[in-house]
């Protein structure tokens, strides 16, 4: 199966369970479980070729101008952490399926798991670190919608915030680390940055490369101090609480210490900050983990201090510790699952989590009782069971590591956390299933159904067999060991995973923690007093009230910024551009004037008056809101009749015709709006608008003399336009072949936005007349007086006639376009203006009760058609949007062109028809709500019939 | 001819600039609109002026003046006509949910 397909897999089965559990929630887990299982299948058919050194790849190039790819590729780390996260995700989706109650949304807890697994595939199978740093992202929000699951709590809720707001944090600053590192390696493919060890030590940005890169995994991985968001993660479903915050999500930060291992790994830097955070963290989380009573709590803090552990091992850098890394993350994910697995059925059966009111349970639950004490003991680290084999070897390594000079202090203080795990994992034993039954438990418990019990079954059948026979599993731990280690290190050949080692430092420090664990349970109830009545740091307080001082700071600033004075903020834009232009000015060169100017003529310097004169009264009497209307139409018009005198016709036509439709569109608002705008703004506030707004407009008006008095600076790409019109798009319309071919895309592009306005529009108006305006537009009082006669029979008249014109003037327009000034928009504008004429002549309800198809599908079929003509290119072979042409004769008629172009400005017809009706078709809505009187008829005043 | 349309762009800008500054939400839409004449008017003229030499191709033709800027401000005129749609249904939406057609946030220092 491809890696493609692999990672794609548990993305498209997330459509899945969503659909499934409309068959009941049995097919909902099967569907989903499927799902893994066939990814599973998938992965392992990998597997011999992996164990023999091969290395599987699958790569598509995505943005490679950025170097970002879509290169995937499984080596045996890769492989056995996507082994652990299917696997154990195939369990926990059984688990799950059971734990669940019939209250909780079942495939909306299995689409979110099945996103997360697709994400924590990607990430252990990227040979990209973008790519990575990607399905990085989505880990975190996977996780934040898994945690926030029971979102009725507010603990879900707050967790949920929490980690997302520590692992993004580590996220953002791992996205820097990753791209020096790439900038460094020349390559942002992992397997090149691999071999680039040297290059990327000797960097002077190695140092903030690594940090950045230590904080984006030790914030996923939970190391001190950013420990505290695992243990509030743990309000999450107890399944979650398995998979990701102990098996698989919290490793991914391990995986990527081990998988950059070979480039970062063999520094003092390394060494200091990754071994002694993992020391510092696996010791702390186990103190703390001895004193918690929530069973889930203790579980969440031995994984941090488990992940601690492996940390300082990744970070000893020597080969055994590699090899102790790997095989501890094979164990810790066997035990720590199973153990979550039993705290939920704890939890399931006895309706509570809490040490203190637990005891006992031996008899009651014997099965959970086995289950949880295989996996319980091998988290102590006692023989026979797999995490003996790891620990020791933790051990051992700690036995000869020197901190600083210091002999003592790492292999003393990895004593101490390993006697504290020991310590609350007989605690878990003991407290939870020894001393007396008691008959004070919330709900009577009992072994849970098989199904339930089964996967934590199938894991601690796991920890024996490890445990007991650890070679089949050597060649494995070896194959992956190497792989983290890549060129720069190899398991000895001397070495072999094994129960006894002789009588090694690592055993007496063994014998040590059991022991000192055994004690440290009897003085539990002492030392819990002494713990309690200590003052101890609260992470989460010291959480919420930095949030809560960062979430003032900003409302502060933006309070101030940002106060809704909107006319402050177009003031400041203004100015701003304008310096910035002077700044330009001043700091470039203007050269001197290469063209002649054109001498005026007559009839533009009347136009130009009239634009001025209009332009002049708009400022004067803006307030006066018709006649600025008025005044802006005579700015239109003239620009209209500029374009066509400079040789534009097609901006002409397109000017005049949008112009029309505007006007229109403001009459209709200020139907509403006040009719004058009132006196507001100082004297002095009105001089310094009109400081800046003369200023801005001789920046502008020079400039733009400056820009039409020189030559082009660089040779333009029009004269190419002109010379393929023809031979190539086949129409001898410039403008309109550049519209419909050559940037076709980009009129695709624009047709979407105005169809989108219309439809922002068409929502507005809706939510506006289903709000509290509603009621006042019923009450609406016009300030006009009405016209005496609304529908005027000339006008009526005039404009029935005029309809079958406009529609023949539209299509002919609309054919002419490929070669001669017209075209699609300009064909949807006239066409648009004969329709609204109707309206405005006969009324709303008369033209929209023959108005048969909805203007939202109009704009649909517009965009759709122009698509479908881009993607016709495809089966050419062509790219999106390529033209075809070709020149066709059907007798008697004369010769004729068609082109694909001309399906293409269908579509730009429609979507402008479209969009115009609909926006103008909102307003008269508004309108009509307001009680405007729709007539019955048409007319008025109609002789043929007869008044009732 | 060329001062003409230099001096049109800007009498437009400081029209569109003065009335954009206005409290009203009608004078800014106006401004508004001003301002996409002059900008579009400015896009057009980057092809400089020439009379009577229309980008439409015939054996007959001296020359033809530059076809691009014209498809560029062609989709920019429909375009703008989109946008200040949107801007009057906001502004309408605006009066009619709070009976007053000021641009500025009255009393509301947070938001």
């Amino acid at each position: 199966m491809s890696l493609f397909l692999i990672v794609a897999l548990p993305f498209l089965g997330a459509l899945l369970p969503g659909i499934m559990i409309q068959a009941g929630r049995r097919t909902c887990a099967m569907a989903t479980g499927s799902v893994t299982l066939l990814a599973l299948i998938g992965l392992l058919a990998h597997a011999p070729a992996v164990l023999r050194g091969e290395v599987i790849q699958a790569r598509v190039e995505w943005l490679p101008a950025l170097g970002m790819n879509a290169n995937f590729f499984l080596d045996p780390l890769g492989m056995l952490f996507a082994f652990l996260i299917l696997g154990i995700g195939l369990l926990i989706i059984i688990y799950a399926r059971y734990y669940l109650s019939r209250e909780d949304s079942m495939g909306e807890f299995f689409t979110y798991l099945l996103l997360f697994q697709g994400a924590m595939v990607g990430i252990v199978l990227s040979d990209n670190i973008l790519l990575l740093l990607v399905f990085w992202e989505l880990t975190s929000l996977s996780s934040f919608l898994l945690i926030g699951y029971w979102k009725h709590t507010a603990e879900g809720r707050q967790g949920a915030r929490m980690a997302l707001a520590v692992t993004g944090m580590g996220g953002l600053a791992m996205i820097g680390g990753m791209l020096i590192l790439g900038d460094i390696a020349g390559s942002y493919n992992i397997s090149d940055i691999l071999q680039a060890r040297d290059a990327i030590q000797a960097s002077p940005l190695y140092v903030p490369a690594l940090l950045l890169i230590l904080l984006g995994a030790f914030t996923k991985s939970a190391q001190f101090p950013f420990h505290f968001w695992l243990p509030h993660a743990m309000a999450a479903p107890t399944p979650v609480s398995a998979y990701l915050h102990s098996a698989t999500m919290v490793k991914a930060g391990l995986f990527l210490m081990a998988r950059l291992w070979p480039v970062l790994s063999g520094t003092d830097w390394w060494f200091y900050i990754v071994a002694t955070t993992g020391l510092l963290t696996m010791v702390i989380a186990a103190v703390i983990a001895l004193f918690k009573d929530d069973l889930k709590a203790l579980l969440a803090f031995s994984t941090v201090s488990h992940l601690g552990l492996i940390t300082m091992l990744l970070g000893f850098g020597t080969e055994l510790a590699a090899v102790a890394a790997v095989f501890h993350v094979i164990n810790h994910a066997t035990f720590k699952a199973a153990l979550f697995m039993t705290a939920g059925i704890i939890d399931h059966e006895a309706h509570t989590r809490d040490i203190k009111r637990l005891g006992g349970l031996r008899k009651l639950m014997p099965i959970t009782f086995v289950v949880a004490s295989i996996a319980a003991l091998s988290m102590a680290g006692i023989p026979f069971f797999n995490g003996f084999l790891s620990k020791e070897m933790m051990l051992e390594e700690a036995s000869h590591t020197t901190w600083i000079d210091n002999p003592w202090l790492v292999p003393v203080l990895a004593t101490i956390g390993a006697m504290f795990s020991a310590a609350y994992a007989f605690r878990y034993i003991f407290h939870v299933f020894g001393g007396p039954e008691r008959d004070d438990y919330p709900s009577k418990p009992h072994d849970p159904n098989f199904g339930m019990w089964a996967p934590a079954g199938f894991l601690v059948i796991l920890v024996l067999v490890i445990g007991i026979l650890p070679a089949p599993i050597e060649p494995i731990v070896f194959t992956v060991a190497e792989a983290v280690m890549g060129a720069h290190g190899d398991v000895p050949e001397y070495y072999h995973l094994a129960i006894w080692h002789g009588l090694t430092p690592a055993l007496y420090m063994s014998i040590i923690a059991v022991v000192g664990g055994a004690i440290l349970l009897a003085l539990h109830r002492p030392l819990d007093r002494a713990w309690l009545a200590a003052p101890r740091p609260e992470a989460k307080a010291m959480f919420d009230a930095v949030v809560a001082a960062a979430a003032r700071a900003a409302g502060g600033i933006t309070g101030r910024l940002h106060d809704g004075t909107m006319t402050r903020y177009a003031a400041i834009f203004a100015v701003t551009t304008l310096a910035l232009g002077t700044l330009a000015y001043w700091t470039g060169s203007v050269g001197p004037a290469t063209r002649e100017m054109h001498a005026p003529a007559i009839v533009p310097l009347v136009g130009w008056a009239s634009l001025l004169l209009a332009a002049g009264g708009l400022v004067m009497f803006h307030r006066r809101r018709l006649l600025a209307l008025v005044l802006m139409a005579i700015v239109g018009l003239v620009v209209s009749v500029g374009f066509n005198y400079l040789s534009a016709p097609d901006l002409a036509l397109t000017q005049i015709s949008v112009e029309v439709v505007t006007i229109i569109l403001l009459l209709l608002a200020l139907n509403f709006l006040p009719k004058e705008t009132p006196v507001e703004s100082s004297s002095a506030r009105r001089t310094r608008d009109g400081f800046i707004a003369i200023v801005g407009g001789l920046g502008a008006g020079a400039l733009s003399l400056a820009l039409m008095m020189r030559d082009f600076a660089f040779p333009t790409i029009s004269d190419y336009h002109l010379a393929n019109s023809y031979k190539g798009g086949g129409g001898t319309n410039v403008v309109n072949v550049i519209l419909v071919d050559f940037r076709g895309f980009d009129t695709f592009g624009e047709i979407i936005v105005l169809g989108i306005a219309a439809l922002v529009i068409y929502a507005a108006t809706e939510a506006l007349l289903s709000g509290p305006v509603r009621a006042r537009l019923l009450a609406w009082k016009s300030d006009q007086t009405d016209a005496g006669d609304a529908h005027p029979l000339m006008m009526v008249v005039a404009t029935r006639l005029m309809m079958p014109v406009v529609l023949m003037v539209g299509v002919y327009i609309f054919l002419r376009g490929h070669n001669e000034p017209g075209g699609g928009f300009i064909a949807g504008l006239v066409v648009a203006i004969g329709i609204i004429m109707q309206y405005m002549a006969s009324g709303f309800a008369w033209a929209d009760a023959r108005q048969r198809y909805p203007y939202h599908g109009i704009i649909g079929a517009g965009v759709l058609i122009a698509g479908l003509t881009g993607i016709g290119a495809w089966f050419a072979g062509e790219p999106f949007l390529t033209s075809a042409f070709g020149y066709f004769r059907i007798p008697p008629m004369q010769e004729f062109e068609l082109a694909t172009a001309m399906a293409f400005d269908l579509g730009v017809f429609l979507a402008v028809v479209g969009a115009v009706l609909l926006s103008l078709e909102s307003f008269a809505r508004i309108a009509r709500k307001s009680g405007e009187t729709v007539p019955e008829y048409a007319m008025d005043i109609d002789p043929s019939r007869e008044e009732a | 001819m060329e001062f003409l349309v230099a001096s049109a762009v800007g009498v437009l800008t400081a029209a569109g600039l003065y009335l954009t500054l206005r409290k009203r939400t009608f004078p800014v839409i106006i401004g508004l609109s001003l301002l996409s004449y002059a900008v579009n008017v400015f896009l057009f003229a980057s092809g400089r002026l020439v009379v009577n030499l229309p980008p439409i191709l015939s054996d007959t033709a001296a020359g033809y003046t530059d076809p691009l800027p014209q498809a560029l401000v062609l989709t920019a005129i429909v375009i703008s006509f989109g946008m200040t749609a949107v801007l009057v249904v906001i502004a309408l939406a605006a009066f009619l949910n709070a009976d007053d057609d000021a641009v500025d946030t009255k009393g509301d220092s947070a938001g």
